[in-house]
């Protein structure tokens, strides 16, 4: 799941057999209604992707100024019905060497998750519906780089405006509509042209800003697919902040099914 | 000179009532830069060690600023439903506590578990009100048996449980559109503790067979602004009223008791202006200098006026008698404020800042005070209508007369007694014991105590040390040496008896070792590998819900952890005993990993060592300008190195006193006697001053001259005293301990000055009489 992170806030493909032209046509759309029509189209934009492969570092850095860094390659599978196929393998640091993550990521049903183990040789479910808290530490939650799934959310269309480097943004409010989320509420920027994931504050249970997470370089594959290469994240609160940055992009390099079961974790 | 400004003085009167208004309004408007500071860590200088350790420790995990709840049920059960479903509402509205960032209770303890050969963590229990008794039974002994729980957020007795709010004050605060903001810290607590006290209301109100008891770091710092508040509302107005009825009482005349209320309210208006213009922050110390510009004020106005009065009643017109008084009075009065400000200034050397600002604020309120009195005062007298009365004053003087007389007659008895009674009392010195108990700091009138008191009682301590264990590598918290250096730590810190609880990654990582396998008791112990202990981890901390992660515990490098030992209430010296016994063990055991023990509690526990050794050197340097200016006053170094006996025995004895009636002392407790020297110093100089004009300018006998000195300053000094007394008394009647302590000590300090002055002083001027005045013989002689 993390491997969409790329996708992350974007969204994952969901149901490919709606269809939003239906929807388009209601006569006068409600700023909830556009908020979901925007966040289809974006989710649509992805579709077709097939699967990726993409490394990622993660640089964790804490308030008296101290980093460290954890490394992961990600593969990701494009859902066909259901939510996206992922497989995290962990390459530093060096005692977690080896291990592997393995999500299925689902709607608004709690995502499965597989953890393999190499000191114990052994797979382990994770078995907790918890989904907010740091993903290694970090200030990313699984629900922040998991499959961003259109149902996940409700969402609230505010405004359009810009959002940098020329780019105009539609600005939606997105909120949890899964019980364990650790947020009320995500305040989302979209760019109206390609659907980028510009920005994400993101509040916490008592509607205090939390963090922002901020997406910068992005590049687009096979004339499509658009990926971020640097992803940052502030927690406003503790003053902790984390980066992720993301390289060897690979798209369509024909994985299955049979890659993303826990037979695969332990290769 | 002093002439013509008297005259200046009388004359332009009107002018200068302007010109003061002005001087007034303009230094009063820096009080809208005044604000009140309530954070604990003002009692530390920046560049503290520890608490630079401290902040270091927070900044590498997370603050451990907090609010303590503990709810007692009536029927002493915690493990009902009832009890169990309240702890999970309220811990539910707890994550609505402005600026948290984590809630800990019973109910979202994250209990892991085998479960089908893997690991489940979860809540410890959902929905406690549909809880059956087998279940009840079930977590009972899951909690009760947890190491991260039993004294910590349940009693082993299960009879009171907490939900502990950790909060992040934030040095700024951005609103949705960005826009960046410096926060102020008192206000944000004011908050916290505002939305705290609704969650309580509203819980006595849903679950009235509970009590609420509020405590933690959050709770403490808000105390020390309601203490103050406190003092405020009650101790000024007592003050004030002390002091119109003192000086009516005095001066039999209203308008003169009317302008005593100008000036001491010019003075307060003055300080605290310039206070503001200075940035000096408000704390509870500085808010004591009110009561103690008061003071002394009256004092510097009392000594004019009633001169003042006086000449009226002899028969001179208001201008002529002011004209006298102040010619007589400008030099003590100056010479008095002058010293008593060297006194409040050496407050600088102090090692907490707070006692610093207060003594910064006392001294400009002091020498305001001499402003205002000398040229306020008369200009207000001499256009105010006042009325006297002839009176006989000859009363009084007899009064002082026959105590000349008796102390001259039992001038061997007082010189034996009462240098007996002080060397005994500075022998009871050293029974007295360094004690800085941050709690102790407040009284049981303030809500913070007694709520603490409760909780210290009940469930946990609220005294820590913190160790940052810091390893070499990254990831080698889950190296199995380390691991097992640490647990040795652990258990050793759990065996002393001083300790309550502590918190160490150790008990996590055995629990998850015997999780892994299928909850095999043997299992409960720390991993064998690196990998296993380090990978065990990253399962664990995926499963964690948001805010209950373990970076309070481990660094983001997985290379320091922080233990928290939390402990009985102790007095800093076993405070002190703990730390070093640890200290100690850890260079014998494990000197690779070795840390220093920090926390409030530590830092608290050094600062009045600290401040005695620094207040030392302020102490000397008071002593010795106070000196000075009395040799000078005086024209005699002989006389002036007299003056050490009736300036320095007065504190000794005091803490004499204090070693029999209380026996604590700590951070401010040591400022008091620098600070009393520069007040005890005034009756001093007018005693010898005037003494010394007898017998050398006169050519009096030493006992003539002591008869002398008696009659002239003698109720001058009595009155000037008992009023002292009586407003360092009202402050000793504080909530906040720190100015109810410096209040008494001082109160004790002015009485025995007082005694020493008129008891011990004369016998050892007779006693010493032909070296006293050994180079101002001949003058003597010349003017027989």
């Amino acid at each position: 799941m993390l491997f969409k992170q790329t996708l992350s806030f974007s969204l994952a493909v969901a149901f490919l057999g709606l269809s939003f032209t239906a929807q388009a046509k209601a006569p006068v759309e409600n700023a909830q209604q556009k908020g979901l029509r925007i966040a289809k189209e974006g989710d649509a934009k992805d579709i077709g992707f097939g699967d990726t492969t993409a490394n990622m570092i993660m640089t964790l850095k804490n308030r008296a100024g101290k980093t460290s860094r954890r490394v992961i390659s990600i593969k990701t599978l494009e859902g066909k019905g259901d939510g996206d196929k992922s497989l995290s393998l962990f390459n530093q640091p060096a005692d977690v060497k080896g291990t592997a993550m393995l999500t299925f990521s689902h709607g608004l049903k709690p995502d499965d998750q597989w953890l393999y183990l190499p000191a114990l040789k052994r797979v382990k479910r994770i078995n907790s519906r918890n989904k907010s808290g740091p993903f290694m530490g970090s200030e990313f939650a699984f629900e922040d780089l998991g499959s961003q799934e259109v149902e996940k959310y409700k969402y609230n269309y505010l405004r359009e405006e810009a959002c940098g480097q020329g780019w105009k943004c539609h600005v939606i409010e997105r909120t949890p509509a899964y019980k364990y989320s650790g947020y009320s509420k995500q305040i989302s920027w979209i760019d109206t042209k390609e659907y980028r994931p510009v920005k994400v504050m993101y509040y916490d249970r008592k509607n205090a800003l939390l963090k922002t997470l901020n997406a910068t370089g992005f590049k687009q594959y096979l004339g499509k697919y658009w990926r971020p290469s640097m992803m940052s994240m502030v927690n406003h609160q503790t003053g902790k902040s984390t980066t992720l940055q993301w390289s060897n992009y690979k798209f369509k390099s024909g994985l299955s099914a049979r890659d993303f079961n826990k037979n695969a974790l332990a290769r | 000179m002093i002439k013509s400004y008297a005259n200046f003085v009388v004359r332009y009167r009107w002018i200068i009532l302007v010109l003061m208004l002005l001087i007034v309004a303009g230094s009063g408007m820096g009080a809208k830069n005044l604000f009140f500071n309530n954070d604990y860590r003002i009692f530390f200088n920046k560049d503290d060690a520890r608490l630079k350790a401290f902040e270091n420790i927070q900044d590498t995990y997370t603050k451990n600023d907090n609010v303590l709840m503990v709810f007692a049920p009536k029927d002493g059960k915690v493990f009902t439903p009832k009890y169990l479903a309240a702890i999970e509402d309220i811990t539910e509205r707890a994550w609505q506590t402005p600026y948290s960032i984590r809630v800990d209770s019973l109910s979202n303890y994250q209990h892991s578990e085998s479960v089908e050969d893997d690991m489940s963590v979860a809540n410890l229990y959902e929905n406690g009100a549909s809880l059956g008794s087998d279940e009840l039974q079930r977590i009972k002994k899951i909690a009760l048996n947890e190491p991260l729980l039993v004294h910590r957020l349940i009693s082993e007795k299960a009879h009171v449980s907490a939900v502990n709010i950790t909060v992040e004050l934030p040095k700024t605060l951005t609103d949705e559109k960005g826009v960046v903001t410096k926060a102020d810290p008192t206000k944000l607590v004011t908050e916290i503790v505002a939305s705290v006290r609704d969650l309580k209301a509203y819980v006595e109100k849903t679950y009235p067979e509970l009590t609420v008891y509020l405590s933690g770091i959050v709770m403490m710092n808000n105390a020390f602004g309601e203490a103050t508040i406190y003092d405020m509302s009650h101790l000024l107005p007592i003050t004030l009223l002390l002091i119109l009825v003192t000086v009516f009482l005095l001066l039999r005349s209203v308008s003169g008791t009317i302008i005593t209320l100008v000036v001491i309210i010019f003075s307060l208006a003055t300080a605290f202006g310039l206070t503001g213009w200075l940035g000096i922050e408000l704390s509870s110390p500085v808010m004591s200098s009110p009561i103690i510009i008061m003071t002394l004020a009256v004092a510097d106005c009392v000594h004019i006026l009633s001169n003042w009065v006086a000449q009226m009643r002899k028969g001179s017109d208001k201008y002529e008698a002011m004209r006298e008084s102040l010619r007589i009075n400008f030099i003590p009065v100056f010479l008095t404020s002058i010293t008593t400000a060297i006194g409040f200034l050496s407050l600088n050397t102090s090692d907490a800042p707070p006692f610093r600002d207060l003594g910064n604020v006392a001294a400009i309120g002091v020498m305001a005070a001499f402003f205002f009195s000398i040229f306020l005062l008369p200009a207000l007298a001499t256009v105010l209508p006042s009325r006297v009365k002839q009176q006989d004053e000859t009363k009084t003087l007899k009064l002082m007369a026959s105590l000349a007389e008796w102390v001259i007659t039992h001038k061997k008895a007082l010189l034996v007694s009462i240098g007996g009674l002080a060397l005994v009392l500075i022998a009871l010195i050293p029974r007295n014991e360094l004690n800085d108990v941050f709690v102790k700091y407040f009284d049981k009138r303030i809500e913070f105590r007694a709520d603490t008191d409760f909780i210290s009682d009940n469930l946990t301590g609220i005294y820590n040390i913190e160790y940052s264990i810091e390893t070499k590598n990254s990831g080698d918290i889950a190296n199995p040496q380390v691991l097992a250096d640490i647990k040795k730590f652990t258990d050793w810190m759990s065996e002393q008896p001083e300790v309550i609880h502590v918190n160490t990654v150790t008990d996590t990582f055995t629990r998850l070792n015997k999780n892994m396998h299928g909850d095999d008791p043997n299992y409960h112990k720390l991993p064998e590998s690196r990998e296993l202990a380090a990978q065990y981890l990253l399962l664990y901390e995926m499963s964690l819900p948001f805010g209950l992660d373990l970076n309070n515990q481990i660094d983001i490098d997985k290379k320091s952890t922080r233990i928290t030992v939390t402990m009985k209430t102790l007095s800093s010296k076993e405070v002190l005993a703990i730390e070093s016994r640890a200290d100690q063990w850890m260079s014998d055991n494990i000197p690779e990993l070795k840390a220093v023990g920090v926390s409030p509690t530590v830092m608290f526990a050094h600062i009045g060592m600290k401040n005695i050794i620094s207040m030392l050197s302020g102490t000397t340097i008071a002593l010795v300008l106070i000196s000075l200016i009395l040799m000078f006053a005086l024209g005699s170094w002989r006389y002036g190195l007299l003056s050490l006996i009736p300036n320095l025995i007065p504190a000794g004895m005091a803490f004499g006193v204090w070693a029999i009636i209380d026996g604590e002392i700590g951070m401010a407790l040591s400022v008091v006697t620098a600070m009393t020297l520069g007040i005890v110093v005034d009756d001093t100089i007018h005693f010898l001053s005037k003494y010394r004009r007898a017998r050398v300018e006169q050519g009096m006998a030493a006992e003539d001259a002591v008869r002398y000195a008696f009659s002239t300053v003698g109720i001058a000094l009595l009155v000037t005293s008992v009023a002292l007394i009586a407003g360092f008394l009202v402050l000793a009647t504080s909530s906040f301990k720190l100015n109810s302590g410096m209040g008494l000590l001082t109160a004790i300090v002015i009485a025995i000055a007082l005694l020493v002055d008129f008891l011990l002083l004369p016998p050892l001027l007779i006693w010493w009489d032909k070296w006293l005045n050994k180079g101002s013989r001949l003058a003597v002689e010349q003017i027989k």
